[in-house]
């Protein structure tokens, strides 16, 4: 009887870990409060804010030029996108029509680093299903996307390239040399990635079914990107909203609808190869011209609010601006997408075991900086 | 179980594992292919491209004579103060009482490198060095002053 | 035969009577083991640095990465600096860990390791205990270290170390079946346990050119289970350092943890050597059938180089297999033992036993 008990008790009780803010797997400084029952998973409680450096309040004493080097340390993956979206905000509060020349280079830079950023994904989620291989290949493949925007923008990673009205400075002559070069030598690669891991069978049994999200659900939780379009929600703000050139390009919007890691991993593959056949259609027919429209040397936002979407690598990235006339916002609001798309971890997390749970996060393709902000 | 999937589900298995140790078998045995950079060994062929940014200078011509006219909007467009600018009334020729700069102090390690300051630059004073190895043991050494001792404002500049 | 020259009997015999006639027969087998002992503990100290070095050099191939090429030339000193620095660091003391276990653990994965080296024929006449139940004891040896990576895991007090731990109880229980059951159908084939029988009845041919298709399969099965049993590649689910941090081996700093990492090394060779020798002929060399003048160049070669070269193509595959595949969950760990590799496993055993009945193997 008594033994019956203790072990009845022992096989019901919970055990909680603590997986970050140091854990491999959590990309960066996430905790997850972890409750267990043996190695199934019962509940995730994801704690933040262990990278909160208050950008947005930071935003409020700071000029719109200057806001936009903040942008590049949200996501830090997608940098130039979130640039392009406060810039984008601004140019459309002041009513500034961009040089067409600036649109093209924007469009390009965008999906290029569209494809850093999934590359940079493939390898961590190879690395969290313990295919170790695979980060190497991903990083050395990103490296020439990174020497494009180190040529022509003079940084790797965080490259305030955007300015309120056009860009920095112009591109290298060489740009389109190397984006085609790229190209080339990527379209060989690509392939390599599905042999190795989509279409192994271990990946396969490992992510099928894992981690699952009905479309209702994926909606209500606020999904977009990659991880919002594998649970067959269409939420490509490129498609619906288009922004720069978008709308003159041909693309497909790349939807699976199962829901399961697997579908998020096929969507962000498939990206990569929309945003290759986006870029070959823009980089041989970019027009001469100025690199930047002309701008006030103090940029005032009429007052008003002003709100602005893209699509970033992980999803929606919107910036809501309430302007009170001043050369400063008097607020500013992020809206990142990786903050929603963690918000369903729980529920996506529930009932697999700790080992899925890793997978799902990295089918999540979460950026820490994105979500503390 | 049916026992034709459950052979099937196996050769399905091994084939796909047999792909991926081809991709891997194929990087082992071609060496040609390995990308890393030896760096210290490098150093000398390695080149940055010229749009890099290293850190701010102000490039001095071989008279030591800059651009830079002490106006300030460098240090009022840095969005996290890593400039200052220090000027000093100078008496020219004819005579006028002129600003001109004292020092123009740059802290590297509070820089973010966002380019305001070389874009708003006036006067192109300001350019990006291509410098990149900034370790050093005192963080005193990462304040630098940009203008040279002595030198004066190149002529014709505003 | 004509490998004969390379016959280390004489040798051991020789040295055994030397010693008998200068000391009493208690002294001299003492003085025996405590010669072998040094010789292993050399031996094991070079192979785990050699193994140390091999992996990292092989991963970084693989990786298109150089890997260490900055001590000596080549990086050849790499390990031995590492193995350096490990003997340097500091032992870190957990409070409230159980001190004794969490201290013995170590020693236990590494004595396992070697107690089983022990009945490995490296050459004819070469091999410190020719028991007449060679496998049986090598597997049953080599399996204690399981206790020692369970004792790590439960006394290091420490959450991630504890679901490390009782992962590898779970996959070393049902992967030792896969083992046993793959080398008993070589075993089927050749009729003995005894190690310098299975060598010496390959001289004809090795087993898995011998025993036609089962042999084959039973050569793959086993190196499945092997990885699993070393907790390595696909198979590192103990460790899991995406999922566990570093599984069992979380709490261990220093030289305790260097134990760990010269035991798994080292078990790698060893299931490398029991694979090269049951289904590759050990130190036998490489004959085809009536080539008289390929053959007799073969027995020219050391058999040490045949055992070694053997080895070290297997650990070749092993390291390719961490190296590429991604690693399994708990479950799906234990559905492929289960469900595929062990009626695998029955039928195959059942399908030699018919092969040596009718007398189908040559």
């Amino acid at each position: 009887m008594i033994e019956d008990t203790v072990i009845g008790s022992i096989e019901q009780q919970e055990y909680t870990i603590n997986m970050g803010p140091q854990h491999p797997s959590t990309h960066g400084v996430l905790r997850l409060v972890v409750s267990l029952k043996g190695e199934i998973v019962t509940q995730v409680k994801p704690h933040l804010g262990y990278i909160h450096r208050g950008i947005e309040k930071m935003s409020e004493s700071m000029t719109y030029p200057q806001i936009v080097h903040l942008t590049d340390r949200l996501d830090y993956l997608s940098a130039h996108i979130n640039n392009h979206a406060l810039c984008l905000a601004v140019e459309n509060a002041l009513q500034v029509e961009v040089p067409e020349r600036v649109k093209y280079i924007r469009t390009i830079m965008d999906e290029l680093n569209r494809i850093a950023s999934h590359q940079l994904w493939w390898c961590s989620f190879g690395m969290d299903l313990g295919a170790l291989t695979c980060f190497f290949y991903g990083l050395r493949d990103r490296e020439y996307i990174l020497d494009i925007f180190e040529e022509s923008c003079g940084s790797r990673l965080l490259h305030s390239y955007y300015t309120p009205g056009g860009l920095m400075k112009d591109i290298h002559p060489g740009f389109q040399k190397r984006v085609k070069d790229f190209i080339k030598y990527f379209r060989k690669v690509l392939p390599e990635y599905d042999q190795l891991l989509t279409g192994n069978v271990i990946m396969q049994e490992r992510t099928r079914g894992i981690g699952n999200i009905t479309k209702e659900e994926a909606i209500s939780y606020g999904f977009t990107g990659p991880s919002g379009r594998g649970s067959g929600f269409a939420c490509d703000v490129r498609k619906h909203h288009p922004y720069a050139l978008y709308d003159k390009v041909d693309f497909q919007e790349v939807l699976y609808h199962e829901g399961d890691s697997l579908a998020r991993y096929q969507v962000r593959i498939g990206e990569m190869w929309e945003s290759m056949k986006i870029i070959e259609q823009l980089i041989d027919n970019i027009p001469e011209g100025d690199y930047s429209a002309k701008m006030k040397a103090v940029i005032k936002l009429p007052e008003g609010e002003y709100y602005q979407r893209v699509e970033a690598a992980r999803g929606e990235f919107g910036v809501y601006i309430l302007s009170d006339g001043g050369k400063t916002p008097y607020r500013l609001k992020l809206r990142s997408p990786n903050f929603s798309n963690l918000s369903a971890i729980d529920l996506l997390a529930r009932n697999f075991k700790i080992a899925d749970l890793i997978a799902i996060g990295g089918s999540l393709d979460l950026v820490i900086p994105d979500i503390d902000r | 179980m049916n026992v034709i999937g459950y052979i099937k589900g196996i050769i399905k298995g091994i084939i796909s594992l047999i792909k991926g140790m081809m991709v891997t078998g194929h990087y082992f045995v071609h060496p040609g292919k390995i990308v890393t950079q030896q760096y210290p060994e490098n150093r000398k062929k390695l080149e940055m491209f010229t749009a890099f940014k290293g850190e701010v200078t102000m490039p001095h011509n071989e008279a030591n004579e800059h651009k830079c006219t002490g106006c300030g909007i460098c240090e009022m467009n840095c969005p996290n103060g890593s400039i200052e600018v220090i000027t000093k009334t100078e008496v020219n020729e004819e005579g006028k009482k002129k600003r001109a700069i004292d020092k123009h102090i740059y802290h590297l390690d509070m820089c973010t490198f966002c380019e305001l300051c070389i874009k708003t630059c006036p006067s192109n004073a300001l350019a990006w060095g291509q410098e990149f190895e900034h370790a050093v043991f005192d963080r005193s050494k990462l304040t630098k002053v940009l203008n040279k001792p002595g030198s004066k404002l190149m002529k014709g500049v505003e | 035969m004509a490998f004969n020259i390379y016959d280390f009997t004489s040798f051991t015999e020789w040295i055994d009577q030397g010693l008998r006639s200068v000391m009493s027969p208690a002294w001299a087998v003492i003085t025996e083991l405590a010669i072998i002992g040094i010789v292993f503990l050399v031996f094991y100290a070079l192979i785990g640095l050699i193994l140390v070095y091999a992996e990292r050099k092989i991963c970084a191939f693989i990786q298109c990465r150089i890997g260490p090429n900055r001590v000596g030339p080549y990086g050849i000193f790499q390990t031995i600096a590492d193995f350096i620095k490990l003997l340097m660091k500091e032992l870190i003391h957990i409070n409230k860990a159980d001190k004794l276990l969490f201290n013995l653990a170590p020693f236990i994965v590494i004595i396992a390791s070697f107690m089983a080296l022990s009945a490995i024929p490296f050459a004819k006449g070469l091999h410190p205990v020719n028991l007449n139940i060679g496998i049986f004891f090598i597997l049953a040896v080599s399996s204690m270290g399981v206790v020692g990576i369970l004792l790590a895991g439960w006394s290091s007090n420490n959450k991630y170390s504890l679901i490390g731990a009782m992962r590898s109880g779970a996959q070393i229980v049902s992967y030792e079946l896969s083992v046993g059951l793959s080398i008993l159908t070589a075993c089927v084939l050749i009729g003995s346990l005894q190690l310098s029988v299975i060598v010496e009845s390959q001289a004809d041919g090795w087993l898995i050119f011998k025993g036609h298709i089962p042999a084959v399969i039973a050569f793959v099965i086993y190196l499945i289970a092997a990885t699993a049993e070393t907790n390595r590649g696909p198979f590192d689910l103990a460790e899991a350092e995406s999922e566990l941090t570093a599984g069992f081996h979380t709490e261990y700093s220093g030289i305790k943890f260097a134990f760990f990492f010269l035991a798994e090394y080292m078990n790698m060779f060893l299931v490398a050597a029991i694979a090269a020798t049951i289904f590759w002929g050990g130190w036998m060399p490489f004959h085809i059938g009536n080539w008289e003048g390929f053959n007799r160049v073969m027995d020219f070669i050391p058999p040490i180089i045949w055992f070694f070269g053997k080895t070290v193509v297997i650990i070749l595959i092993m390291m390719w297999f961490k190296w590429t595949f991604p690693r399994l969950r708990i479950d799906q760990l234990l559905t492929l033992e289960w469900k595929y590799l062990l009626p695998i496993n029955l039928i195959n055993i059942l399908l030699m036993a018919l092969i040596v009945l009718l007398g189908w193997h040559f």
